[in-house]
């Protein structure tokens, strides 16, 4: 915003002191002793140069910007990553062999971020009990916990709650509805900022 | 009329497969349930000068009795000495309430209408006003009265908890006097009444955590119950002495185990089953205190079991066909000892069961819509639960004898509920 305000004024400048003050650049009046066309070289040489420099600065502009946003959606990609729900299967709380990609994804990203914390929920659909599904609940964060753990993750580093089904995501007691509440919840609790995306 | 043509069919067939009856049973009627029209004995309430609002109650609370046929008599029943001949012969009738206002209170007598005298009577006062204490000694007149006439004991005299949105409200038997019970801003769950009517336990819900409060009631003081400060602790219940509670405690380890703690020492937390990787809860006492009925996930899908109050001689409860019975959830012992009600999937809907403990036999009690949490009420013979036949959750209550159901009014949508004993009071008087 700085330079984009500025560079009319330089270009004026540039210009008012390439014409001597002439009252109409375009047609110069000749003088004696000054070479007419020295004077339009040093004008475009003046205007060539600011254009370059111009050109550079939205160059320079345009990468930062360009790497922020980079950086922005890596981070995204690994936030996205480290909250990714998980799946169950009815009344079950093993994790799902295509859910494993996931789990592994956060246990690279909390391997490249160590003071990353995180906080696992397990969730129920509407059937059985409401206490039974407060049990479930826990087992299928405690089922991702332990997968986490087996792959090197400290325990201590890892927090499980249960909601049982309390917090449904999807309304409905059709299977689809179901089939989307039973899950996990992953959260970050502490070093969630600037996550560190895994090698 | 249909009904009962349907009734009387059923009754001719004996045994009926499933299927069939649930065909001819489309407004509620329960699988098993045996109806039999015209045996209940004819009871009139008379008018009460002065006395509308005793009456209306005590009219409804012998009617949610289900021990007798209520008979209206319309405007003609005049005051004065009471007409056998006229109430015997005209209305069929067999018992005649009477109801005196008596000073503060009230004189009750019950009229045998064959024998042609007054069979029982009492005065008892009543509080003034039309507040919850006031309706309780109402209700208690009333379960004399049944104790009278039925000679076994009523259940006006008690009340539920159950969860509406995030709160417990308790409720009387009758549907009135709704009111909640624990703050709002709280998440409740889980609960249960102390055998004193008095104190209940509640699971307090919190960011996927869970305590179980013990709070009394009259003075509204609480405690966070021993054992239960960390982790989500859950489906408390207590002990028929009502010293102890036992509760269901969701670990790290991802097992959730059943445990017990005094609550009136405030110590004494004693793990009951065992560390492994299933899930055990939802404990139910035995009224003689010494079993423990729960649920366990030890053979995969959950089903009831039992075990000694110890922890020891743990065994299947109700019988299941692995594969095929669906999974069973909330027992609860009768307060008789004799049964034990609970909720079990039947085609992917939860459906309330009944088991009777000595054999080992089960009967399904309820077959339209999704029905649940089923709690017992304190006669052993009526159960409150949860069924969303009426298109939202509510509380209904079921006479297992009749199959006749009734909704327990509440505010928007009601789960969880739990049935009190008797609640305590000025005895009946009976000079």
């Amino acid at each position: 915003m700085r330079i984009r305000t500025y560079l009319p004024l330089v270009a004026a400048l540039a210009i008012a002191a390439a014409c001597g003050g002439s009252p109409d650049p375009e047609q110069p009046v000749p003088q004696a002793g000054v070479d007419s066309a020295a004077i339009r070289r040093a004008r475009q040489d003046s205007i060539d140069a600011e254009n370059r420099r111009r050109a550079e600065e939205d160059a320079r502009r345009a990468e930062a910007d360009r790497l922020a946003r980079e950086a922005a959606d890596r981070a995204a990609a690994v936030r996205n990553d480290l909250t990714a729900m998980i799946n169950f299967d009815y009344n079950e709380a093993n994790v799902r062999s295509e859910d494993q990609g996931n789990l592994d994804r956060k246990a690279a990203i909390m391997q490249a971020n160590p003071t990353l914390r995180i906080r696992i929920s397990g969730h129920a659909d509407e059937r059985g009990s409401d206490e039974y599904n407060l049990a479930l609940g826990n087992r299928r964060a405690a089922a991702a916990k332990r997968y986490l753990t087996n792959k090197g993750i400290d325990g201590a580093r890892i927090d499980v709650i249960s909601f049982g089904e309390e917090r449904p995501i999807a309304a409905g007691t059709d299977e689809g509805a179901y089939a989307q509440n039973r899950r996990d919840e992953f959260e970050a609790i502490a070093g969630g900022d600037n996550l560190v995306a895994p090698q | 009329m249909q009904r009962s043509a349907a009734i009387l069919f059923l009754l001719a067939l004996g045994a009926v497969p499933a299927a069939a009856q649930d065909n001819r049973a489309q407004d509620a009627i329960r699988i098993g349930v045996t109806y039999r029209p015209g045996t209940r004995p004819g009871l009139v309430v008379l008018p009460g000068p002065g006395l509308d609002s005793v009456r209306a109650i005590v009219r409804r609370d012998l009617d949610y009795s289900d021990q007798f046929q209520i008979i209206e008599t319309g405007s003609g029943a005049g005051t004065g000495a009471v007409n056998y001949q006229y109430y015997r012969t005209q209305f069929g009738a067999d018992h005649a309430v009477e109801l005196v206002a008596a000073g503060g209170g009230v004189t009750v007598r019950l009229h045998d209408l064959a024998a042609g005298r007054v069979r029982n009577q009492a005065t008892v006062s009543l509080p003034a006003g039309d507040g919850g204490d006031f309706r309780m000694a109402v209700h208690r007149l009333s379960d004399e009265i049944v104790r009278w006439a039925a000679g076994t004991e009523g259940y006006a005299a008690s009340r539920l908890l159950f969860l509406s949105g995030n709160r417990l409200y308790r409720v009387d038997s009758d549907g009135a006097g709704v009111s909640p019970v624990t703050p709002a801003g709280e998440k409740a769950l889980s609960n249960a009444w102390a055998p004193d009517g008095r104190r209940i336990a509640y699971t307090r819900f919190e960011a996927g955590r869970g305590t179980v409060v013990v709070l009394d009631l009259s003075s509204g003081s609480s405690f966070v119950a021993p054992g239960t400060q960390t982790d989500l602790n859950f489906s408390p219940a207590f002990s028929p002495d009502g010293r102890m509670i036992a509760y269901a405690r969701a670990e790290e380890t991802g097992a959730t185990n059943i445990f017990t703690a005094d609550v009136s020492q405030r110590c004494c937390v004693q793990r009951l089953t065992v560390r492994g990787f299933a899930d055990n809860l939802s404990p139910t006492f035995s009224p003689d205190g010494r079993r423990v009925a729960y649920v366990s996930s030890r053979a995969g899908p959950p089903q009831i079991y039992v075990m000694s109050v110890d922890g020891t001689d743990q065994e299947l409860l109700a019988p299941f066909d692995f594969g095929v019975t669906g999974p069973s959830f909330a027992p609860e012992w009768s307060p008789d000892g004799a049964s034990v009600v609970f909720h079990r999937e039947v085609s992917r809907s939860p459906q309330i069961f009944i088991l009777d403990v000595a054999s080992g036999r089960v009967r399904q009690l309820t077959s339209v819509g999704r029905n649940e949490d089923a709690t017992w009420a304190p006669d052993g013979r009526h159960v409150a639960f949860v069924s969303d036949r009426s298109g939202r959750r509510q509380v209904w209550i079921v006479d297992t004898e009749t199959g006749r159901v009734r909704q327990l009014s509440t505010p928007g949508d009601a789960r969880l509920p739990s049935w009190s004993r008797r609640m305590g009071g000025t005895a009946v008087s009976n000079p």
